[in-house]
């Protein structure tokens, strides 16, 4: 699928979705302690990238410089190969896509002018955002029939649909989430997570999502920036955030004692490829009962420990979508895992079917 | 009621001259006021001092502060409009600028975010959106101005205060009556129009079907 012609792809002043964050420091005009304090950070392009934190870290003010929203008081921030600095600042800003947290649609626009909005700055044609409009409604779950509503006719879930696909309208590269989901409900959070992961997967953005939720950090991100008074502590996976945490303030923040969280982070497919590696006798010697539940290599070990528990079973059988087995799970395999370092995060991607 | 239908040319004339003194107002009110509130949502420092201004030169007495400009304007409707356009002031700011500084800053900052330069802002985003409480401060300069512009008459601005001022003179009760009933439909006229523009301004941004 193609997202946008070739024709607004080359008028951009940037072309890569590549950030480098190199000694950005940011001190407020009214304050004495720097909000951000020095953050070197390399954002690889296509990652989506969580900072983590809690209020008052510096999070948001960080993010906020990368679509100059606020200067940097000192380090340079770069797009590729460009010093953003050096951009002119709505061009800039045009293609990089933008969600916060209050939504922020105009009221007074129809859902279709809320989301053609940059296209309309960028002058494209109106069959162009047209196809786009309607594409992007379609990518967020919307139906067709909401193009001539008003933001205050949809519910916080769907004005927040609107909000993203208004950001993805000129195709960005880059998308900035500022708390995107902290005013939803959890039902409607725990959708648009999954929604953004598989968007995220379809489309090959960079993202950089700002949150204090640490379960949604775990769940979204590919690389965790943890900051703290401005200053960034650690910057990792989120398994390795949790199993080798760099500082108690870390180890507290994400829970590296809590055992179900670890176990959230990994995939029964890295339990199969770790009994393979090892002997494989052992599975034989079991007896194998029909009885026995399946489970998916897509799924992770904490509903792997729930489904052991609540069907009494001794172990689980792993299964693909296809009827394929791949082979046993037991209680002494979790263990294992938790005691072992090898542990292997479960591939986001892999779990999102179209 | 006789005297009414006898003078209708006259009254006609007098009621016209009056809705002139009052759209000349209102322009020269929008002129100044519209930056002057736009001013005062990005210098919020200003907004004290300026308001304070405002609300003074609005404590005037009319009569009086129509008598101060004459050695300045002369006699006419210049000082009258003068007048009119200062007292103007402190209703067009003080809704227009609530207007401006009550919109959602979510909204602004996603706008900016956007990259939407200032002008783009303004006409796209804060105009609109303020737009209801501009109205509501036009609707009130036009009413005041209506009222007050009665007095002008005594400094030879014309209008319908002549039958008023005349008929007091000459105690022609019906004089007096003829006048006070022209400035009452003129503004009950000017109150309704531009209140239905208000409303429909205030759909709009509300989001409900505007008809077109």
């Amino acid at each position: 699928m193609t997202y946008a012609s070739s024709k607004t792809k080359e008028s951009r002043v940037t072309q890569s979705g590549e950030i480098l964050f190199e000694d950005v420091s940011k001190t407020f005009e009214s304050e004495e302690v720097p909000a951000v304090d020095s953050v070197s950070l390399q954002v690889a392009a296509g990652d989506l990238v969580v900072f983590l934190g809690p209020s008052g870290s510096g999070k948001t003010t960080l993010m906020k410089m990368v679509n100059r929203l606020y200067e940097p008081t000192s380090g340079k921030i770069w797009i590729g190969n460009e010093d953003i600095q050096s951009l002119p600042i709505n061009d800039l800003r045009r293609q990089i896509g933008y969600v916060i947290q209050q939504v922020g649609l105009f009221p007074h626009m129809t859902v279709k002018k809320n989301i053609s909005v940059v296209p309309r700055l960028l002058d494209w044609e109106k069959d162009q955002i047209q196809s786009r409009v309607n594409m992007l409604l379609d990518l967020t779950g919307l139906p067709e029939t909401y193009l001539e509503r008003y933001p205050n006719q949809l519910s916080g879930g769907e004005q927040q649909r609107v909000g993203l696909a208004r950001a993805l309208a000129a195709d960005p590269d880059i998308l900035l989430m500022d708390e995107p989901f902290a005013a939803l409900d959890a039902i409607n959070r725990e959708r648009l997570q999954k929604e953004l992961l598989r968007l995220h997967c379809k489309l090959d953005k960079t993202i950089l999502f700002v949150t204090h939720d640490v379960e949604e950090a775990l769940l979204l991100a590919d690389k965790i920036a943890v900051l703290r008074d401005g200053k960034l502590i650690q910057y990792d996976t989120p398994i390795d955030l949790v199993t080798k945490p760099k500082n108690s303030f870390i180890e507290e923040l994400v829970g590296t004692n809590n055992i179900l969280r670890r176990l959230s982070l990994v995939s029964i497919n890295s339990v199969i490829k770790a009994q393979e590696r090892g002997s494989s006798e052992e599975i034989t010697d079991i007896q194998i009962s029909d009885a026995a539940p399946t489970i998916s290599p897509d799924e992770d070990l904490r509903t792997a420990l729930s489904l052991l528990l609540s069907s009494g079973s001794d172990y689980l059988r792993v299964e693909e979508s296809s009827g394929t087995e791949l082979g046993l799970i037991s209680m002494e395999d979790l263990k294992e895992m938790l005691s072992s370092n090898q542990l292997i995060e479960k591939k986001k991607c892999d779990e999102i079917s179209d | 009621m006789r005297y009414l239908i006898n003078n209708l040319d006259l009254v006609g004339e007098l009621f016209l001259e009056h809705l002139q003194l009052t759209l000349i107002v209102l322009f020269f009110a929008l002129i100044i006021g519209v930056p002057l509130g736009v001013a005062l949502a990005r210098l919020k420092w200003l907004q004290g001092p300026v308001m304070g201004v405002l609300g003074i030169i609005y404590t005037i007495p009319s009569l009086s502060f129509f008598v101060l400009l004459i050695p300045i304007f002369g006699l006419g409707t210049t000082p009258a409009i003068v007048a009119l356009t200062a007292y103007a002031q402190l209703l067009l700011v003080r809704n227009w600028l609530v207007g401006l500084t009550s919109i959602n800053p979510a909204v602004l900052e996603a706008a900016r975010g956007m990259g939407m330069s200032g002008w783009q802002r303004f006409w796209q985003v804060e105009f609109p959106l303020a737009l209801p409480m501009l109205l509501v401060g036009v609707r009130l300069v036009v009413l005041s101005s209506i009222g007050i512009g009665t007095i002008a008459a005594f400094i030879n601005a014309g209008g319908l205060g002549v039958l008023l001022f005349e008929g007091v003179i000459t105690a022609n009760y019906n004089k007096i009556f003829s006048g006070a009933l022209a400035v009452t439909v003129l503004s009950l006229t000017a109150n309704y129009g531009i209140r239905t523009f208000e409303q429909r301004a205030e759909r709009a941004i509300h989001g409900a079907q505007v008809n077109h």
